[in-house]
């Protein structure tokens, strides 16, 4: 029998998704950003998530549309703000949902820790700031450092451009950014990818992140485009 | 007839002419993070001496300009999220590594705008304490890029110095600015206060310190 990770079905990409889960989202704004996926979040129905992602989402469309159905109680992120984010902010203003401000190196640096077995680190980010408070400090070579830990997650949901059935991605330009790290961080890492190819046709010398980080893949050959879709007034469901 | 009295904005550089202050002052081949906003300018300025190599913190090593309408890619986008190119020699990376690239220390230059900058080098840039707190890479850039530029007006739109002897905003970074481009000077930051390097053309020293809180030197 041959390893397969491909499914056809979103709803079977998002099986084992629990209420109470800890989820990270790939993308920089909307470069790699898995709306589909986000959508099928919101047809699975789970609630009370803690999401892990760079921003907070745009309009009523990926991010911003899970949101705005209130499935998650909490978003741990560098940047909340956005001229085109809506529902984030409503709930925000309201007191209805919990955000973790993070700065981005040590967003990506703490998802990578927890992908790599490191439990916490030290780092000059944030040192004298309000984001330092209540953190440990440590003097190295006479410079201050604060002690961040890792962030691990249930699921990882991502958008690579290329992967065969074992789970051998890439990604496309600047779409690639928290993607590998957020598929080593999660228990299972959950693909929509643009394009299936053969296990042949995979050149090895250009696999950004091998197989052993991902557990599902689907294809989406055609994806939302975040921008076109709010221009276009797209609202999901 | 009275001389008419110049605005403080009358008086100062425009963003052209400080953007190319500090585009003289980053050396060939450096490796420069421009923060988002007036910063992005500098690039214009470069002159044909000298190439420079601009780190977008997404994952974007060797920045090309703006792209035209017909070559727009929503998945190669700056910082800022905003369309952008790559370069000849460029390359991708993962938000880890392209951290790694700042917090490393690999950074030569980044150029960040400020809302308060302190006499110890403390800034404040990401946080005016309302709304909803957004950090972005901001600190990760000042504790470690090699060299910290500040590129801001002089004076806050209400006419208030944003060059002080203590932040009153939430610090980005704490003694992390080494020089300060304004539209009424150009200032080292150091043990004795402001070190005046060069002063607009229109103002003395004396009018500079009425408009800086904090001591100003030659």
């Amino acid at each position: 029998m041959q390893i397969n990770k491909i499914k056809t079905e979103i709803a079977e990409m998002l099986s084992d998704v629990f209420d109470g889960a800890t989820i990270m989202v790939g993308g920089f704004g909307e470069a790699g950003s898995p709306i589909e996926l986000l959508h099928g979040l919101i047809d699975h129905g789970a609630k009370d998530l803690t999401i892990i992602a760079n921003n907070s989402g745009n309009g009523r469309v990926g991010l911003g549309a899970l949101i705005g159905q209130k499935q998650v109680k909490k978003v741990i992120c560098s940047f909340a703000r956005s001229a085109k984010g809506i529902t984030f902010q409503e709930l925000y203003n309201k007191g209805k949902i919990e955000l973790e401000v993070v700065p981005q190196g040590t967003l990506a640096e703490r998802i990578r820790a927890a992908g790599s077995g490191i439990p916490a680190f030290y780092t000059a980010t944030a040192v004298g700031t309000p984001l330092a408070i209540g953190k440990e400090e440590k003097i190295f070579n006479g410079k201050k450092y604060i002690l961040e830990e890792a962030l691990n997650a249930d699921f990882a949901l991502v958008k690579a451009d290329v992967s065969d059935r074992y789970g051998n991605l890439t990604f496309k330009k600047t779409a690639r950014n928290f993607n590998p790290v957020m598929c080593m961080a999660a228990k299972q890492s959950l693909i929509q990818v643009r394009k299936l190819i053969e296990p042949h046709q995979t050149n090895p010398e250009n696999v950004i992140t091998p197989g052993i980080f991902v557990k599902k893949i689907i294809e989406i050959d055609n994806p939302i485009i975040e921008t076109n879709a709010i221009e276009e007034g797209m609202i999901y469901p | 007839m009275t001389k008419k009295k110049l605005t403080n904005a009358e008086k100062g550089w425009e963003r052209g002419v400080i953007a190319s202050k500090i585009a003289n002052d980053l050396p060939h081949a450096s490796y420069v993070n421009l923060g988002i906003g007036m910063p992005e300018l500098v690039s214009q300025h470069i002159k044909d001496d000298r190439e420079i190599i601009y780190h977008s913190e997404n994952g974007l090593l060797g920045m090309g300009p703006t792209p035209n309408e017909n070559e727009i890619d929503f998945d190669l986008i700056n910082a800022g999220k905003k369309p952008v190119t790559i370069l000849p020699g460029g390359s991708f990376c993962h938000h880890a590594d392209s951290f790694s690239m700042i917090r490393g220390g690999h950074i030569d230059y980044c150029v960040l705008g400020a809302m308060e900058v302190s006499m110890n080098g403390d800034l404040a840039n990401w946080s005016t304490g309302k709304g909803i707190p957004a950090v972005g890479g901001a600190m990760d850039l000042v504790a470690g890029a090699k060299n910290v530029f500040v590129m801001t007006q002089h004076l806050t739109k209400e006419g208030k110095p944003k060059l002080v002897e203590k932040c009153t905003l939430p610090l980005t970074g704490s003694g992390v600015v080494s020089r300060v481009y304004t539209d009424y000077a150009v200032i080292d930051i150091t043990k004795e206060g402001f070190k005046v390097v060069e002063i607009n053309e229109n103002l003395s020293i004396e009018y500079l310190q009425t408009v800086t809180e904090g001591r100003v030197y030659q």
